[in-house]
């Protein structure tokens, strides 16, 4: 195994974009208690906003890059603010069950839209960043895997100030915690529902062009495979617990890239649905989640 | 100050509350007493916004309130303690507390607040740190009310206050209530299974039985009343 640290870098790139896509679900999980099944489409549609705007820009440079990222969070927080409006806002206080239905629709329309608007044929991913190489002894470096470890620890950063140091954050933990209580002491859950949405959403977006960046083919049904991981990544971290979120979407990163490239790589996919499987018989609650009673 | 005419909320089939009528006038302390399911807490959480009334109106300070939502309630001066006192567990005494001002901006006002309840409950003060989930049932329900009045209210409702606290506790609670209402001329309705308690508090009650007013009458005479003695005042 003398190639570890090289796996175990990849695994890493991997691993931060599952946790970028992963802290989607677990804030909308944990503030509005269901499973946005749509997210994987908001991730998908972030990397096509990315290859418009890698294709506007012509040159490859820092701003372009940069731009393009920014302009992927944009459209996906809007994207997730006009979701949650038309799909999710009408079943407020209807049965779990008619949500989740609900979530799968938007997430089939979202694919099949994105076909029609995108077209079904897989297309090049522009490169974004000028990209090099560096060799560290056997470690070969991308500069687009650091800007990934990088981009995502901003963003990770970023979120836990926004949800502990601020006015709304404040107000998406009391409604966590309790949407009456949260409601008794003035805080509108509207407009907490909504921030939720574009939060996770914009997370999404930059996770589209992060992964895009380093697996260059992107088509409207792109979404589904590293949405599902994500997801799994979520629930193995605890649901709900934003440090769960990443340290679950790094483990599953790591464990897909050490069996891909190992003598097992045919299981690589296997890997993170027996690894869901194992959490739900030992510790159903998730590595950092807490036991929870479901309320029936 | 607070006016509820013919309201009736339901559950799917079941009828909760049967339009049910009462007023309650600026600066007093009403009380609205019944057991188990006769419909004081969905009167509550309808006049906060949390249930949507099937017919009736609801008035505070001549506004009608009874299609707004639960925060715009609060932002006009009207704020619940809600039954099991609903702290947020997880969060320190600190951050409850601060949550409670969530609609004030002013960190001034918002300190001179805070000062006026720990006045009021000393004891929140002494466990200003520690995690709300881990004080007494007692503690807790001080932490609801000054959480409440952090919103600076102008009509406060309590949900059964008493509630699984202990007796030295709820005398207390009840002496610190009457306070509010005397120091602070906050309007208060006050929901209770403990009609002892209430009626001596209390200037006005209304006997709430499967979601209909039964009795209504001044505190001081339904003390005596035999209706009353039978169902709640234990003989």
């Amino acid at each position: 195994m003398s190639d570890l640290p090289q796996q175990l870098l990849n695994g890493l790139s991997l691993g931060a974009i599952y946790a970028l896509i992963a802290l989607g679900y677990t804030l909308v999980y944990g503030v509005l208690r269901f499973i946005n099944f749509a997210h994987s489409e908001v991730f998908m549609v972030g990397a096509f906003v990315g290859c418009y705007i890698g294709r506007l820009a012509g040159a490859v440079t820092w701003w372009s890059g940069l731009t393009a990222l920014a302009a992927a969070m944009l459209v996906c927080g809007v994207l997730g603010w006009i979701i949650e409006k038309i799909a999710y806002r009408p079943l407020r206080g209807a049965p779990v069950l008619n949500v989740l239905i609900t979530a799968i629709g938007v997430s089939l329309f979202l694919q099949y839209g994105g076909q029609l608007v995108f077209g079904a044929t897989p297309r090049t991913f522009p490169p974004l960043f000028p990209e090099t190489r560096v060799s560290l002894g056997s470690l070969d470096i991308s500069t687009n895997q650091l800007i990934v470890i990088v981009v995502t620890t901003v963003l990770l950063v970023a979120l836990q100030l926004i949800v502990k140091h601020t006015r709304i954050g404040t107000a998406m933990r009391a409604v966590a915690l309790n949407p009456k209580a949260a409601q008794l002491v003035g805080i509108n859950t509207n407009t907490v529902f909504s921030f939720t949405f574009v939060l996770g959403s914009a997370l999404a977006g930059a996770g589209g062009v992060l992964y895009a960046m380093n697996y260059p083919s992107i088509d409207p049904l792109m979404g589904v495979m590293p949405g599902l991981k994500a997801f799994v990544a979520a629930i193995l971290g605890g649901i709900g617990s934003i440090p769960g979120a990443a340290l679950g979407g790094l483990i599953l990163g790591a464990a897909e890239t050490l069996v891909g490239g190992s003598q097992f790589s045919t299981y690589k996919d296997a890997i993170a649905f027996g690894l869901l499987i194992l959490i739900l018989l030992a510790r159903p609650s998730g590595l950092l989640g807490r036991a929870t009673v479901e309320k029936v | 100050m607070l006016s509820v005419s013919q309201l009736s909320v339901a559950y799917g089939a079941i009828k909760a509350v049967n339009g049910i009528s009462f007023e309650i006038p600026r600066g007093a302390i009403v009380t609205l007493i019944g057991g188990n399911g006769a419909g004081k807490t969905t009167t509550l959480q309808t006049i906060s916004g949390l249930i949507r009334p099937a017919a009736g109106t609801i008035r505070f300070d001549n506004e009608d309130i009874t299609r707004l939502a639960p925060h715009a309630i609060v932002a006009r001066g009207l704020c619940q303690v809600p039954e099991g006192r609903m702290v947020f567990t997880n969060l320190s005494v600190a951050e409850n507390l601060a949550l409670g001002s969530y609609l004030h901006r002013d960190p001034e006002q918002i300190a001179r607040t805070l000062h006026h309840v720990f006045e009021i409950f000393p004891r929140l003060k002494e466990r200003i740190k520690q995690t709300a989930g881990t004080l007494s049932g007692g503690e807790q329900q001080m932490l609801a009310i000054g959480r409440a009045l952090m919103s600076r209210p102008r009509f406060l409702m309590l949900d059964e206050p008493s509630l699984g606290i202990a007796p030295r506790l709820v005398t207390t609670i009840f002496e610190k209530i009457v306070e509010i209402n005397r120091d602070q001329g906050i309007t208060i309705l006050l929901v209770e299974q403990n009609a002892h308690l209430a009626l001596e508090i209390s200037s006005h009650a209304y006997v709430l039985e499967t979601g209909q007013i039964v009795v209504a009458g001044a505190s001081r005479d339904l003390r005596n009343d035999p209706r009353l003695k039978a169902a709640y005042l234990g003989g």
